[in-house]
C-alpha cells in the first residue's frame, strides 16, 4: 500500500530499509526505524482497535509510553504476546498484529452495542449490575467479566525466550535522556562518577529530536548526538537506550527493564529477549520529562484526536502527517510548534486557542507564517465515527461557561494541547511527598525522601536555557558529593522561543441539548459524566472516586489522564486540586512482561538442585529419582518393568534379608567444636548429654521454644571437644540457624562454634543381617564386632586407603553402619560397597524402601515431626530429661500437652490386610456418622509392610496409648475410600529392639 | 529490597540476609522458676510496632552472624547496626 502521509525529505528513519509487515491480515510497508503507530499512519490507517467498555472505535493519541489505546496483540517468531503498544514496537520484517477487544474485527464489531447502551454501563456499573441474583455470579457474570476484561490474550504455551537479570551498583542512574538527563549525566560523568542512562525509546535525545532550538553553536539535535557519542566513549559510564526504569523501591533501589530483542524479528543466539536489571545507585537524576495533557470535548476519543506533541513527533522523526487537514487546538504555546510544523511541511494547520489575546515569540511566528488562528475558541466536539471528518467548534466566553457562534469545520485530525504534566511516577515512587505547583497546574516532587533529585521538565521546569543550566548543576553537585572531584563543566549557551502562559482552562462545556461523551481516560472509557455520577452519589476521596470509576486505573496507570480527573473533581466540588490529592503512583510505571520479573528461574532452575557425588551412578544404574526439598534423590532402582511398589518392596525384602545399601549424603550434618560443646547440646536436646564418652553416638530430639519437635538425629563425639551432629535432610540449614542463634545471641557465654559439614562427607548407610560381614571386609584390620563397635558406636578406619568414619547406627531397625567418607571419594566409596557387596546379595535401595523400612520399626521421622507434635506424641517422651532444663522444657507443661487423652503415635493395619491406607486419612469411629464426622486422629505415614506382607500406617491419634486394639475406620473423601482398621502398636517389626544390638 | 549494613561484612542487599524477630526479646535464664504468664509472654507476644524497631537479622547467605538491626518499620529507614552483643 503506498505511504500517502509519508514526507519525502523530514524523519530519522532509514529510507534504504524497507520492512514489510501486517496488520490485521492486511500488508503494508514502513521503514527501518518506524513504530507500528508511525507505519500505519503513514499509510493512512488511524482506526487501531475497539475501547475497553463502549467499544468505540480508537486510533492513536500518543507517540510512547504515554499511549492510553492503540494496542495490539503482536505474533513474533510463533509467540504471541498482549498488550503491546503500537507507539513503543519498532518494526520489524514479517512483524504480524491484530487489533483486540473487537470481533469479529475492527471495522464491524459486535460489542459496539454497548455504545448504546452506555446509558446501561455508567460509573460503578460492576458493583450495581452484578449484585443478584447471587447464583448468576459464578456461571453468569464472572465468565462475562472475564471475556470482555483485558486487552488481547495472555499466550497460554511455554515461551521459548531467555530472560535475564541483573544487578548492578553506580554512582549515580540518570533516568531519562532527554536535555535534562543528557546535561546531568554528562556533568557527572566528567567529574569521574559511574553513571547509567537509562532512555526509554529506541533514540536518545528527548524533546531535542523535535524542538527548534540551539544549544551552543548546534541545533539541540546535533548537541544530543555528540553528547551521546562521547558518552558512548567513557568507561565510567553505561548508557542503554529501549530501557525503561519503572520502579523506585527502598534504599535507593531501582528496577529497569532493557527490552534487547523485542525490535528483532528473532532473537539472537546467546541474546536474551529482555533484561531485568537491578540498580543500586548512590544518587538518582530523574529526568523523566513530562507528558502533554489533553483537552476535554464532545468526543474527544475519536481516531484523529491526538496530542500535538505526538503530531510533532510523527512528523519530525518519522515524516509522517497525522493529517492533511489538521486542527489544533490548545490553551497554551506548544500547539504553535506543532502548527508551525505543519505549515513549514506545506500542510495548513488551523489554531483554536483558548486564550484571549496571548503574545509570545512563537505566537508571532505563527502569525507571521499566515497560519489560521483563531482566539477565544474550542472544540466542541469532533465529528466521524471511524476518524475524525469535522469538528464542531465555538466561541466561548470570558468566565468559560458559555458557547456562541457554533459552527462545522473540516479537518482530518485535531492536535491537543493541555500544557504538561510532569512524569513524577518514580520521584513519588521513592517516597517523595510531592506538592501541587499552582504556576504549571500540576503536581512536582517536593521534599526527597531517598537519594533522588529531579531536574528538568519533570520538575516543572519548561524552558530549556534554566533545564540546562539545573541539570549541569546538579550533575555536577552529586558527582562531587560522590568522587569529590572538582572537575566542573561550563554550560553552553541556549537559543529558544520564549513562551506565554498557559490557560487554565481543560474542559469544554456542553452546549444546550447536546449529550456528547467528553473522555478523561481514553482506556478505561471513564467520561466527565462517570466522574459527576460518582460525585453525586457522594464518593469524595480522590482514591475511591478512582476506584468506583475506574478512572486511571488501566494500564497507562492515567498517565494522560489523572490530572484532567483531579481537576474535573475539584470543579465541581469547588476546591482547589492539592485538596483533592492525587492517587497513589506505584511500581511498574509501564507493563513488564513476567518473564522479564522471572527471568532465569524457571522449570528447572526456579530453585537450586543437589547432588549427591554418587548421583552420577545412580542414573547409571536405572534410579528413578524423586525431588527431597532441593535435593534430587533415588527413589527405587527400577529393574526391568517393575513398578514404584515391586521395586521398593524388592528393595526393603533385600535389607531384611541380606543387606542393603542407601546414599545418606543428603542428610544435614554440623561439626561442632570447642569446650562448652557438651553443654551446647545439652541444652538444646531434651535428653543428658554431659556424659557421653568420645567414640559414642547418641539420639537427640530438639525443640523449638514453644516446645514442638523442630529436628531429631544422632550426634556423635568425635574427640574430646568435637562432635558431629545430623540432622534430617529438610531441617539442616533451621537447624544450623538454631544453634547459630543461641550461640551468638542468647548463651554468647559458650565457647563453642559450629559450621555445616553437608557437603563435605558423602554417606553409605549399610543395613541388614549381612552389613557386618560386609564391613568387615571393608575394612579388614577393623574389629567391627558387637563388642569390638556396639550399637551407637563410633570408630575410625582406612578405606583401602582413604580416611572413613564408622557410626554404628540405625535408621531402618536392621543391624546398620554408617560409613562417612569425604566427599570426593563418596563415588570410589560406593562403588567399593557394591563391589565387594556381591558376594553378601547387596543390593542399593532408595527413599520408597526407606521410608517402608522405618515406618514399619515406628521410626518417627518428617510426617510425624510435623510442626505440630510434641516429643510425647511421637513416643519420645522417654528421652525428655527431668533434671536439666533445656530449649522448650518449659512449654511441655502447657495444659494441652498434659491432658490424659494428648494424641500419641501409633500403627494401623487394615483389617482386611489388603487394602494400603492413603497418607491423610482421617481416623473416626464410625464411618457412616452425620458430618462433620468427629475426627480422633489422621495417618501420617503408609508403607506396605515388607515383614508381615500386608498395608501398615502409621498414625497420630487422640489417646493413642489406650487405643491399641481398637477398631476403628480410615477415611480418605480425596479417594473416596472408606477402611476398616485396627490400631496396634507402632513398633511392628521388632517392638524389642534386638536386631540393631545384634 | 532493602540494602543493610552488616557490622562484619559492609553493605549487602537484603536478599543475603534473614529476618529474625525482635531484638529486644530476653530469653529466661535456664533452671530458673517461672510463671505460666512470663513464659507465655517470651514465647508467644510480640510488639508490632509502628517506628524505630530493634530488631535480629542473620547474614544467613554471608558470614551467618547475627546481629541487629534498628530499623523504621514503617519508613524501612535503617539507623544503626550493631554486633549481636553490642547495645544500642
Amino acid at each position: 500500500m503506498s505511504q500517502n502521509f509519508r514526507l519525502k525529505n523530514i524523519g530519522l528513519i532509514n529510507r534504504d530499509k524497507k520492512i514489510s509487515f501486517k496488520f490485521n491480515g492486511k500488508s503494508y510497508f514502513g521503514y527501518e526505524g518506524d513504530t507500528i503507530a508511525s507505519a500505519l499512519l503513514a499509510n493512512g490507517v488511524h482506526l487501531i482497535g475497539r475501547s475497553f467498555k463502549y467499544h468505540r472505535p480508537r486510533g492513536f493519541f500518543g507517540s510512547g509510553v504515554d499511549e492510553p489505546y492503540a494496542i495490539v496483540q503482536l505474533y513474533r517468531n510463533g509467540e504471541s504476546v498482549a498488550n503491546i503498544k503500537t507507539t513503543e514496537q519498532e518494526l520489524f520484517e514479517g512483524l504480524e498484529a491484530t487489533s483486540v477487544n473487537c470481533w469479529p474485527n475492527v471495522n464491524f464489531d459486535i460489542g459496539a452495542i454497548n455504545n448504546f447502551l452506555k446509558i446501561f454501563l455508567p460509573a460503578g456499573f460492576y458493583y450495581k449490575t452484578f449484585m443478584w441474583p447471587k447464583s448468576f455470579w459464578h456461571k453468569v457474570y464472572e465468565p462475562f467479566i472475564r471475556k470482555a476484561a483485558g486487552f488481547g490474550v495472555a499466550s497460554t504455551k511455554h515461551d521459548k525466550e531467555r530472560y535475564e537479570h541483573k544487578y548492578e551498583y553506580c554512582d549515580l542512574l540518570v533516568a531519562g535522556s532527554g536535555p535534562s538527563g543528557l546535561a546531568s549525566t554528562y556533568a557527572a560523568a566528567k567529574n569521574g562518577a559511574r553513571v547509567i542512562l537509562a532512555e526509554d525509546k529506541p533514540r536518545f535525545g528527548g524533546t531535542l529530536l523535535t524542538s527548534e532550538v540551539n544549544i551552543g553553536n548546534q541545533t539541540g539535535k546535533e548537541w544530543a548526538e555528540s553528547i551521546i557519542a562521547e558518552l558512548k566513549e567513557m568507561p565510567n559510564v553505561i548508557i542503554k537506550n529501549r530501557s525503561q526504569v519503572f520502579g523506585y523501591y527502598d534504599h535507593n533501589m531501582l528496577v529497569m527493564s532493557e527490552r534487547i530483542s523485542d525490535h528483532l524479528p528473532k532473537t539472537k543466539k546467546y541474546s536474551p529477549k529482555e533484561r531485568l536489571w537491578y540498580i543500586r545507585a548512590k544518587e538518582v537524576i530523574i529526568s523523566s520529562g513530562s507528558i502533554e495533557r489533553p483537552l476535554i470535548f464532545g468526543n474527544n476519543d475519536t481516531p484523529g484526536v491526538i496530542l500535538s506533541s505526538a503530531a510533532k513527533e510523527y512528523l519530525k522523526v518519522y515524516g509522517v502527517l497525522v493529517g492533511k487537514k489538521p486542527l489544533i487546538f490548545t490553551n497554551n504555546d506548544s500547539g504553535y510548534e506543532t502548527a508551525v510544523e505543519f505549515k513549514k511541511n506545506g500542510v495548513d494547520p488551523v489554531i483554536l486557542d483558548t486564550r484571549k489575546n496571548p503574545k509570545s515569540e512563537i505566537i508571532n511566528e505563527a502569525k507571521n507564517l499566515d497560519i489560521d488562528i483563531k482566539f477565544s475558541y474550542v472544540v466542541v466536539a469532533a465529528k466521524g465515527y471511524k476518524k475524525v471528518r469535522s469538528a464542531e467548534i465555538a466561541k466561548i466566553s470570558e468566565d468559560k461557561k458559555e458557547l456562541s457562534i457554533i459552527e462545522n469545520i473540516n479537518c482530518d485530525c485535531i492536535c491537543v494541547s493541555g500544557f504538561w504534566t510532569p512524569t513524577i511516577h518514580l520521584a513519588s515512587q521513592s517516597g517523595n511527598k510531592t506538592k501541587f505547583n499552582k504556576d504549571i497546574d500540576a503536581f512536582v516532587p517536593g521534599q526527597s525522601k531517598q537519594e533522588e533529585t529531579t531536574v528538568g521538565s519533570a520538575n516543572g521546569i519548561f524552558t530549556l536555557e534554566e533545564t540546562l543550566k539545573n541539570s549541569f548543576d546538579m550533575g555536577y553537585e552529586l558527582s562531587k558529593k560522590i568522587t569529590k572531584n572538582d572537575n566542573k563543566i561550563s554550560v553552553p549557551s541556549v537559543v529558544e522561543k520564549k513562551s506565554t502562559e498557559h490557560d487554565k482552562f481543560w474542559c469544554v462545556p456542553l452546549p444546550k441539548g447536546k449529550n456528547y461523551k467528553r473522555f478523561l481516560d481514553f482506556q478505561n472509557d471513564v467520561a466527565v459524566s462517570d466522574v459527576e455520577i460518582a460525585l453525586k452519589e457522594g464518593y469524595r476521596s480522590i482514591e475511591h472516586v478512582k476506584r468506583y470509576t475506574t478512572l486511571g486505573m488501566a494500564t497507562d496507570q492515567g498517565k494522560t489522564s489523572n490530572l484532567n480527573g483531579l481537576q474535573l473533581v475539584s470543579n465541581i466540588e469547588n476546591k482547589i486540586v492539592p485538596e483533592i490529592g492525587h492517587t497513589t503512583f506505584r511500581p511498574p510505571y509501564t507493563p513488564v512482561t513476567i518473564g522479564a520479573i522471572v527471568g532465569r528461574e524457571v522449570g528447572k532452575h526456579s530453585k537450586p538442585t543437589r547432588k549427591s557425588p554418587i548421583h552420577k551412578w545412580h542414573n547409571e544404574s536405572n534410579a528413578v529419582f524423586v525431588d527431597a526439598g532441593v535435593w534430587v534423590r533415588p527413589r527405587y532402582y527400577k529393574q526391568g518393568n517393575e513398578t514404584l511398589f515391586e521395586g521398593s518392596k524388592r528393595e526393603a525384602t533385600n535389607v531384611r534379608k541380606n543387606v542393603g545399601v542407601c546414599d545418606v549424603t543428603t542428610l544435614g550434618k554440623i561439626d561442632i567444636k570447642g569446650p562448652d560443646a557438651a553443654e551446647l547440646l545439652n541444652r538444646v536436646y531434651t535428653n543428658a548429654w554431659l556424659k557421653l564418652p568420645v567414640g559414642k553416638a547418641r539420639y537427640g530430639v530438639m525443640l523449638r521454644e514453644d516446645g514442638i519437635v523442630m529436628d531429631d538425629g544422632t550426634t556423635t563425639r568425635i574427640s574430646e571437644n568435637h562432635y558431629h551432629m545430623t540432622t534430617t535432610t529438610a531441617q539442616a540449614a533451621n537447624v544450623l540457624s538454631h544453634l547459630e542463634y543461641y550461640i551468638q545471641v542468647v548463651w554468647p557465654e559458650l565457647n563453642v562454634n559450629v559450621v555445616s559439614t553437608t557437603e563435605q562427607w558423602a554417606g553409605a548407610a549399610i543395613a541388614g543381617p549381612n552389613s557386618r560381614k560386609l564391613l568387615q571386609k571393608l575394612f579388614p584390620n577393623l574389629d567391627v564386632s558387637n563388642e569390638g563397635l556396639p550399637f551407637m558406636g563410633y570408630t575410625e578406619g582406612n578405606l583401602f586407603g582413604i580416611f572413613a568414619r564408622i557410626f554404628r547406627i540405625s535408621f531402618s531397625g536392621e543391624l546398620a553402619y554408617e560409613v562417612n567418607v569425604g566427599s570426593d571419594n563418596g563415588n570410589f566409596m560406593w562403588k567399593k560397597i557394591i563391589e565387594i557387596g556381591k558376594e553378601f546379595e547387596i543390593q542399593p535401595y532408595g527413599t520408597e524402601a526407606l521410608s517402608t523400612l522405618r515406618i514399619e520399626m515406628g521410626h518417627v521421622a518428617g510426617s510425624e515431626l510435623d510442626g505440630r507434635t510434641i516429643p510425647y506424641d511421637n513416643s519420645l517422651e522417654g528421652l525428655v530429661s527431668k533434671k536439666k532444663d533445656f530449649i522448650g522444657k518449659r512449654s511441655l507443661n502447657r495444659k494441652a500437652f498434659t491432658v490424659e487423652d494428648r494424641q500419641k503415635v501409633v500403627g494401623v493395619v487394615p483389617i482386611d490386610k489388603k487394602t494400603s491406607i492413603p497418607e491423610g486419612s482421617h481416623l473416626v469411629k464410625d464411618a457412616n456418622a452425620k458430618l462433620p464426622n468427629p475426627k480422633l486422629g489422621y495417618i501420617s505415614a503408609s508403607c506396605w509392610s515388607v515383614e508381615h506382607d500386608n498395608p501398615f500406617s502409621l498414625a497420630i491419634l487422640r489417646d493413642g496409648k489406650n487405643m491399641i486394639g481398637q477398631k476403628l475406620f480410615a477415611l480418605s473423601p480425596l479417594k473416596n475410600k472408606s477402611i476398616a482398621v485396627e490400631i496396634v502398636s507402632s513398633h511392628y517389626v521388632d517392638p524389642k529392639g534386638e536386631r540393631v544390638r545384634s | 529490597m532493602l540494602h543493610i549494613k552488616c557490622p562484619h561484612c559492609g553493605m549487602r542487599s537484603q536478599n543475603e540476609f534473614a529476618y529474625g524477630g525482635d531484638a529486644s526479646v530476653k530469653r529466661p535464664e535456664l533452671n530458673k522458676e517461672i510463671s505460666d504468664l512470663e513464659w507465655d509472654n517470651f514465647v508467644y507476644l510480640r510488639k508490632s510496632l509502628r517506628g524505630k524497631h530493634l530488631e535480629l537479622w542473620q547474614h544467613i547467605s554471608g558470614c551467618r552472624q547475627w546481629f541487629k538491626v534498628q530499623r523504621d518499620t514503617a519508613t524501612h529507614e535503617i539507623f544503626k547496626t550493631l554486633k549481636a552483643n553490642e547495645d544500642i
